[in-house]
């Protein structure tokens, strides 16, 4: 197992209607409902920026998540060279069947620009980086399970070779009516140790 | 219901605005740039919207630069043009 010299400064956890950041418990809500969820949670953690309401639902759930890491009460300004190294196994599959309902049918065939723009996974990590004006380095990884050491090696080459100062991690997964997201963020910075233990019992939280 | 109103109730709708009420909407309201601030992706699902439910299809997309000025120059286009 890789050792190195960084750590977890915060996590935030949002699954079954709740939000946990650092392991509390900061928004929960009763609905079973995402797009209601998504809603109330917008209302009570961000509230002041309409283009939320414009995303997919995935974008939706990351932005939300990333909110809370990347501007918590405590912190006056963030970090812009923080890169983003997102992952899920649904891809963008959602908004993908969403498009795909459009344009079935030849004799009502009206795709909507505003949904397929969507319909790839990684446009969450640009709104994110639209958001607070990260001008740094990305990807976003489908794979089959959520994999703390592909994410683990992806960071470390990141921080160890100077492209970011912090990275923030993503797995951020959405299908039909089930949706996780967890998020990380990593620095030389922190009290958590960033190896695979560590991120995979945070994770299982 | 006025074409005006129907406009502006389709756009809130369509183009998620939920922080918009159609009482914030003046019919002479910019809907671009500095009015209710939408987007290139906006403007082309308000053309889908055209050629949907009033059968209008803008052939070329600068068109639309003219035709969405406010609501009442997009109502008065689709009175002309309108073939549903």
């Amino acid at each position: 197992m890789e050792e190195t010299p960084f750590y977890i400064e915060s996590y935030v956890s949002i699954k079954e209607s709740s939000i946990a950041f650092n392991g509390k418990n900061v928004f929960c809500s009763e609905t079973k409902d995402l797009q209601l969820f998504l809603k109330k949670a917008y209302k009570a953690r961000i509230s002041n920026y309409p283009k939320f309401h414009k995303m997919d639902l995935l974008s939706q759930l990351a932005l939300l998540a990333s909110e809370c890491i990347l501007k918590p009460e405590s912190h006056s300004s963030i970090n812009k060279n923080t890169a983003l190294i997102f992952a899920n196994h649904a891809s963008s599959l959602e908004t993908d069947r969403k498009h795909q309902s459009s344009i079935t049918d030849k004799n009502n065939y009206y795709p909507s620009p505003s949904v397929f723009v969507y319909t790839l996974p990684n446009i969450c990590l640009g709104e994110i980086s639209i958001k607070h004006q990260l001008h740094t380095e990305n990807c976003f990884l489908v794979m089959p399970s959520f994999s703390p050491k592909d994410f683990l090696i992806q960071t470390n080459y990141l921080l160890k070779s100077g492209k970011a100062e912090k990275v923030l991690c993503g797995w951020v997964n959405l299908d039909a009516n089930n949706y996780e997201a967890f998020l990380y963020l990593v620095s030389n910075t922190g009290a958590i140790k960033h190896n695979e233990t560590e991120i995979l019992e945070l994770y299982t939280k | 219901m006025s074409l005006q109103l129907e406009l502006k109730e389709k756009i809130i709708e369509l183009l998620n605005l939920e922080d918009i009420a159609v009482e914030d909407i003046d019919n002479s309201d910019a809907l671009f740039g500095d009015g209710l601030g939408l987007d290139s992706i906006d403007a082309l699902e308000l053309i889908v919207m055209l050629d949907k439910d009033y059968g209008i299809k803008l052939t070329n997309p600068n068109d639309g630069k003219a035709i969405f000025q406010s609501i009442d120059v997009l109502a008065n286009y689709i009175k002309t043009h309108r073939t549903k």
